[in-house]
């Protein structure tokens, strides 16, 4: 917070911090423009949480659980059903629990370090751990599709059935484009937009408030009770974004996994 | 010193880093943290939930069919002790029904039996007193002459004068052959 606090100490104007005080500094070599960055720590430290718990949770393996345990088949009990089974369907969803169930939490803790203090980023609010996530993705399903189908596969994803063959000319470049371009850019920018997002929000309400405190005029100090207020609310917006965007990240993983499955049949 | 930050960051904004353009490093870390992850997940995590689910599962169905069985074994055992019962029932019934027609059977035998038994010793004693009647009437008749001809003798050899003497001759004869027949009965 120091970094952000610089631009706005004891100056007339206001400058909210922007995209580049997106970049901290690098924590090994300690503030090196580039190298091994909090982001990076947070991921693995991610690894380690989701890894531990479920194992812990998973490894008693009680017909009655204990509370850990109950704790995790929830978890996995929710990826595992609401998700793989209902979206994919009952005959072969088992075999995508395990990126699904990995998916959800991996981006679902890295989300949440938004959410906590002193942590408060969250990993995807810088765009390469998305585009990694929605490449793994995007292999996957298009794997899964040639897998099934062949290489008529293609064919079966881009030629919708039923429609009149005067309208394909137009269908099909769209279908193309929605399908095996467009997807894989939204499918990663939905999840860092809304991350960025979220974490900027949390700066200029900082930046914002700090801002305000440091003025002369009473009333603008008090004004800062008001961002403070709002910074609050949108605290809380965002922590339900945070655990929307693992939800939907994953949902349409398994649409995408389920599109590819059964594409004679779409 | 303030303004030259300012100014760095506007300048930094302006040739600033496109937020679209990703830290190769990031993505390295982010992708060997996630295949961590998903061995960890494939290899232990999910394994071990749906053995204790699959476990969980098989404890209740089983012990619902467990005792589904158990109350059809009991069921079973039920009915073929009924039927065992029954079976005994009969089966005493029969031995009754047998005892009483061997014993009836016994007694019709022994009855016949007794009958034939009976006639044969009425056979046997009519042919005996019929065989002890010719005997005596073939010994009657030899000694009927010899015993007219002794009267005869004495009659004539006490002078057959009187009647009196006469009369005790005969009785005399009498008494001697009932004393005769008495000495050959005994």
């Amino acid at each position: 917070m120091i970094a952000l606090a610089l631009p706005a100490q004891d100056s007339g104007t206001f400058t909210p911090p922007g995209i580049d005080q997106m970049h901290l500094p690098a924590i090994l070599p300690w503030g090196a423009s580039d190298g091994f960055s909090k982001q990076m720590l947070l991921v693995i430290l991610s690894v380690v949480i989701i890894a531990s718990f479920f194992v812990a949770a998973a490894r008693k393996q009680q017909l009655v659980p204990g509370k850990l345990q109950f704790a995790g088949e929830m978890a996995y009990g929710f990826v595992r059903n609401s998700i793989a089974k209902d979206i994919i369907g009952g005959r072969d969803f088992m075999k995508f629990v395990p990126l699904l169930f990995s998916l959800f939490f991996f981006i679902l803790v890295n989300n949440i370090y938004g959410a906590i203090p002193v942590i408060q980023l969250p990993s995807f609010s810088h765009v390469g751990g998305a585009y990694v996530l929605a490449a793994v993705v995007y292999i996957t399903w298009i794997g899964i599709g040639i897998k099934k189908n062949g290489l008529k596969y293609f064919k079966l994803a881009t030629v919708p059935s039923g429609v009149p063959w005067y309208i394909l000319p137009i269908v099909v470049p769209i279908e193309i484009i929605s399908n095996f371009m467009v997807r894989p850019v939204t499918h990663s920018l939905r999840l860092f937009a809304t991350m960025m997002a979220g974490h900027l929000i949390v700066m200029i309400a900082g930046s914002g408030i700090e801002f305000l405190v440091m003025q002369e005029n009473v009333l603008l100090k008090g004004a800062s009770v008001l961002v403070l207020v709002g910074a609050v609310a949108m605290y809380m917006l965002e922590a339900l974004i945070m655990v929307l965007q693992a939800y939907v990240f994953t949902l349409l993983t398994a649409i995408y996994i389920e599109g590819a499955l059964h594409a004679d049949s779409h | 010193m303030n303004q030259q930050i300012i100014s760095a960051a506007a300048q930094g904004a302006a040739e600033s880093a496109n937020p679209l353009l990703p830290n190769p490093w990031e993505m390295g870390v982010v992708l060997a943290g996630f295949a961590v992850l998903f061995y960890i997940v494939v290899k232990f995590v999910v394994p071990m939930f749906e053995k204790t689910f699959a476990e969980r599962a098989e404890a209740i169905e089983g012990g619902i069919a467990k005792a589904e069985k158990a109350q059809a074994e009991a069921s079973a055992a039920l009915e073929e002790y009924k039927q065992q019962l029954h079976d005994a029932r009969a089966e005493a019934n029969r031995i009754r029904e047998e005892a009483r027609a061997e014993g009836a059977q016994i007694l019709a035998e022994l009855k016949a039996k007794a009958a034939v038994e009976s006639a044969r010793i009425t056979e046997q004693a009519h042919a005996q007193i019929e065989s002890e009647r010719q005997a005596a009437v073939v010994a009657l008749r030899s000694e009927v002459g010899t015993l007219a001809t002794t009267l005869a003798e004495r009659i004539v050899g006490e002078s057959l004068s009187d009647d009196e003497r006469a009369a005790r001759v005969v009785d005399r004869f009498l008494a001697d052959l009932e004393t005769q027949s008495a000495g050959a009965a005994k």
